[in-house]
């Protein structure tokens, strides 16, 4: 592989200087070779190549809404260099050889590093324990365990999953949603949109209960929890005890729930349909500010495709989930960045640094510095564009973010020192 | 008028004249030949993804007194089989060649989903807990008919009070009805358990109150709304006579009411549980006129709706569909 | 500024002439039906309605018994529903059925003859009458389709492009028939502003 020498980039925001990529690292810029492809990064920021924690790919099973192919490319083009694959796939990713098989996918089709995520209940029904061990003994080496889609809401269950992980440092994702509080049913925030709306209402209170137990669940079993797409204010609070009581839990938000509402839904456009939904503003501010310092650890995308078919049905009866590898980190710039609520180094632990932390990728996350892995995205922090749907490499379209001028930062992205994206 | 899907979609004076036009629909139905050739030519579909034997024979029968050619289709919808989709089915239907699509749905929003893939008119018949405006036009229509026996020269309905008594979170009937009543000028209170009072009431434009016994006595008409016995399941209430003792219409309430404050009921009722027989059947309950009263009304929508020159929108064009 | 408001709109029947008009119908409706008979007097809204009315009274001056008078609306029945925003409809009085009675139809100007046209559709459509007549306080010709009426207050040629207005107390305050030429009349209103 020929070397690139991306020159003048602005690294993580402090300062001016060269990277160079030799063989899939980044080395010493002085000892560039005379044919070194070079770049002139001259108004680009560079940061580690982000990493997603929550990803649904759909292979195997709904190779029509995405692939492993589709999704890894929607993600580089989005700045990612690795994604965790979501557990929910049909068959279920269940067992060893269910991870080993995706984990095998990723490597031959992907354009970013695919980690597996392993089920915490055997066929996502929460009511007994999946192989959690043998996942993690795998080549796949699954670290990270959700039932995402659905809710651990037995409290023993949990409980059990959360004890066992503690044997190979795992950590078990939760996607909190106690389901007698708020059904399959429920689709909006409750509120005074879901009540004049007539939608079933999805209270803030079904996810913030169990986040509330969940970390006491961490405490009394000295384990580890990561609470998938925290969307209100109430968690934002039980996070902030938590933490301060010393608890081992980190926490991930969306960008969807960084800049959109519930308002959004007054029309009925179910490619505004998510779960957990959208809240109202005042959530939204308290994200933001949690996310600034902290207590929610990174942001991760939820990307959840669907074919045109799943989603053009009447609002409550349509699929659940939206988009966003490929606007992701445009989203967090218009949020965060415009704002001065985090600065670029910021925008890189929590989503790079952190996330790789979470899910111990050891190859991911690293500072720019010579000898670690080329994971290297090139960002134009100046850049927009009128998002277009279709012009996406996902094979879905649920895109709620169509029509919107936002930033549009990510210039290249390399993956081990590979070039993955290059807007032309 | 585009579509009729919401009840706030009409201004005090199109709901004059809605009504007064359906006074004279109902002259049909007392005539040799009961048509009228306004319609003829024009193609209504019904298409209903939920059952309704009452309200699609209304449709039906408005649409064929008007000699419009009315076709019914029932669509199966079941959030379990992801069949066809909604907007298949739509446009399917619409591809016919159709002027206007009543549509009657379980779920919340489909008639506005559907009022952005077609250009025929959409009229909302009842859409999931969400909107039902040809009821609460009834209704008010009703309503006026009753009050002008007592008070001839009535224009509209300011400074009558009116309450809507049941289950309000999953009644579109009270929803429509709030929007309906509010642009008449009536004060609308909610009168229901707290567990059947939909998040957010405190922002509708009507008082709240959960003491039935307590708004009786000064209200000049009550609305009862059906209950649905599976509620109790869902541990919204725990026995129906616990309802009925708390929110029930009894012979007792029915002495509590003002003389001329009338009775009125969506239908079907619960006779026992949220109305008494006596009150369904005293002199002052609406029930019956409500019931005659779906075809004229329906026919003076359908005439608003179609009666005119074709406006629909130019190729490509979609509205802003925006819920006030 | 020349006022042409004046020579453009010219009053073709003044209060008394269509008093007189009018009392000549009577007795040449009674005359024609040999009395009062089954007589029924439906006028097309709005102001044949006016005229039903005027009619009947002065029928029942001569003929010493009230004459029934009511309102056929025709808007539902209109050959021209389509190439306008939806119409607002009239309303209907039938103060006696039609079957067997002799409808004598009332309107203010009979002009293309589309309007009687639509009140036979919609007579039709109530029921049976023995016979049907037409009564007008003015017929100013063009007729587009074969109907003639059997009593006139006043026939009065005119040019498509003019205006007949038929201004009646009970409506409009003042009792008379002008006729304007299009045209003339913006200038008119031109002139004023």
């Amino acid at each position: 592989m020929s070397q690139v020498l991306l020159a003048g980039a602005d690294l993580l925001g402090r300062g001016r200087a060269d990277l160079l990529i030799a063989d899939g690292l980044l080395a010493d810029p002085a000892s560039a070779a005379a044919d070194a492809q070079r770049i002139d990064a001259e108004g680009l920021i560079a940061l580690p190549g982000l990493v997603d924690l929550h990803s649904h790919l759909r292979q195997p099973g709904r190779e029509d809404a995405e692939t492993i192919a589709s999704g890894t490319a929607a993600a580089a083009r989005g700045g990612f260099t690795a994604l965790l694959a979501m557990a929910n796939t049909d068959p279920v990713t269940d067992t060893a050889e269910a991870a080993e098989h995706v984990a095998n996918l990723g490597r031959r089709d992907g354009r970013t590093l695919v980690v597996p995520v392993g089920a915490v209940s055997k066929d996502l029904a929460g009511e007994e324990l999946a192989e959690l061990g043998l996942m993690a003994r795998s080549a796949a080496a699954v670290r990270v365990f959700s039932d995402d889609g659905h809710c651990v809401a037995d409290g023993r269950l949990m409980r059990r999953a959360l004890e066992y992980v503690r044997a190979f440092g795992g950590v078990i994702a939760q996607h909190a949603q106690d389901p007698r509080l708020a059904g399959r049913d429920a689709c909006c925030h409750e509120g005074a949109i879901s009540g004049r709306l007539g939608l079933a209402g999805w209270p803030a209170v079904a996810e913030a209960s169990i986040v509330a137990r969940d970390v006491q669940l961490a405490e009394l079993t000295r384990s580890r929890v990561h609470v998938c797409h925290v969307s209100t204010a109430e968690t934002v609070d039980v996070l902030r005890w938590a933490k301060a009581r010393g608890v081992a839990v980190s926490a991930e938000v969306a960008p969807h729930h960084l800049l959109l509402t519930t308002d959004e839904v007054v029309g009925y456009d179910p490619v505004y349909k998510v779960n957990p939904p959208l809240r109202p503003a005042e959530d939204v501010t308290e994200l933001r500010k949690a996310l600034a310092d902290g207590t929610i650890d990174a942001v991760a995308t939820d990307h959840a495709p669907h074919a045109r078919h799943d989603k053009e049905h009447a609002f409550a009866e349509a699929a659940f989930g939206m988009l966003g590898l490929e606007t992701a980190l445009g989203v967090v710039v218009e949020t965060m960045i415009s704002s001065g609520a985090l600065d670029w180094p910021g925008v890189a632990d929590r989503m790079s640094t952190a996330p790789a932390r979470i899910a111990q990728l050891t190859g991911q996350g690293r500072p720019l510095a010579v000898g670690e892995p080329a994971n290297v995205v090139l960002v134009d922090p100046a850049a927009r564009s009128v998002v277009d749907r279709n012009a996406s490499s996902s094979l879905s379209r649920n895109n709620p973010w169509h029509g919107r001028d936002l930033p549009d930062p990510v210039v290249m992205t390399f993956w081990r020192g590979e070039c993955t994206y290059a807007r032309s | 008028m585009r579509h009729l899907l919401s009840a706030a979609d009409l201004k005090l004076d199109e709901i004059e004249t809605i009504m007064d036009l359906a006074e004279e629909m109902s002259l049909v139905q007392g005539r040799p030949v009961k048509k009228l050739p306004a319609l003829r030519g024009r193609t209504v579909v019904n298409l209903f993804f939920e059952d309704s034997t009452r309200t699609r024979s209304s449709f039906e029968i408005a649409g064929k007194w008007l000699s419009a050619d009315v076709i019914n289709v029932t669509a199966k919808g079941s959030s379990v089989s992801k069949g066809e989709s909604l907007r298949d089915t739509v446009l399917t239907v619409a591809a016919m060649g159709v002027d206007a699509l009543v549509i009657r749905h379980h779920a919340s929003g489909a008639p506005w989903q559907a009022s952005q893939w077609i250009d025929a008119h959409v009229l909302n018949a009842g859409d999931g807990t969400h909107e039902h405006p040809t009821q609460a036009l009834l209704d008010a229509f009703t309503l006026r008919r009753h009050f002008r026996t007592t008070e001839p020269g009535l224009l509209d309905f300011s400074g009558k009070r009116i309450a809507i008594v049941g289950d309000i979170t999953h009644s579109r009937v009270a929803r429509s009805n709030v929007l309906l009543l509010n642009t008449l000028g009536a004060q609308v209170i909610l009168v229901a358990p707290p567990t059947l009072l939909p998040a957010g009431v405190d922002s509708w434009a009507a008082a709240v109150s959960t003491d039935l016994d307590e708004v009786l006595p000064v209200v000049d008409a009550v609305m009862m709304l059906r209950v649905q016995r599976e509620r109790m399941s869902g541990g919204y209430f725990p026995t129906s006579r616990e309802y009925t003792i708390g929110y029930g219409l009894t012979l007792p309430r029915l002495r509590m009411l003002q003389e001329g404050a009338a009775i009125c009921h969506p239908g079907p009722m619960n006779r026992g549980l949220e109305i008494s027989a006596e009150a369904a059947d005293a002199a002052n309950s609406l029930v019956l006129d409500q019931v005659a009263a779906g075809v004229s009304i329906r026919m003076s929508i359908l005439y608003e709706l179609l009666g005119g020159a074709d406006d629909s929108p130019p190729p490509g064009h979609r509205e802003a569909v925006v819920h006030a | 500024m020349t006022d042409l408001g004046a020579d453009s709109r010219r009053i073709v029947l003044d209060a008394d002439q269509i008093a007189r008009a009018c009392a000549r119908m009577a007795h040449q409706i009674l005359e024609a039906n040999r009395g009062a008979e089954g007589l029924v007097l439906l006028g097309i809204p709005t102001r044949g309605v006016v005229l039903a009315e005027r009619l009947a009274k002065a029928m029942a001056d001569v003929e010493g018994v009230s004459i029934p008078a009511g309102a056929l609306d025709v808007t539902m029945y209109r050959d021209d529903l389509r190439r306008q925003p939806t119409r607002p409809v009239g309303h209907t009085h039938l103060p006696i059925e039609v079957d067997d009675a002799v409808v004598v139809l009332v309107d203010d100007v009979l002009f293309s003859g589309r309007t009687v046209r639509a009140a036979l559709d919609a007579l039709g459509d109530l029921g049976r009458p023995r016979a049907v007549r037409l009564a007008v306080l003015i017929d100013r010709g063009h007729r587009e389709l074969p109907i003639r009426a059997d009593h006139v207050g006043k026939n009065l040629p005119t040019a498509a492009d003019e205006r007949v207005s038929v201004r009646l107390e009970e409506i409009d305050g003042v009792n008379e028939v002008t006729i304007t030429r299009e045209g003339a009349l913006d200038h008119a209103v031109a002139g004023r502003i």
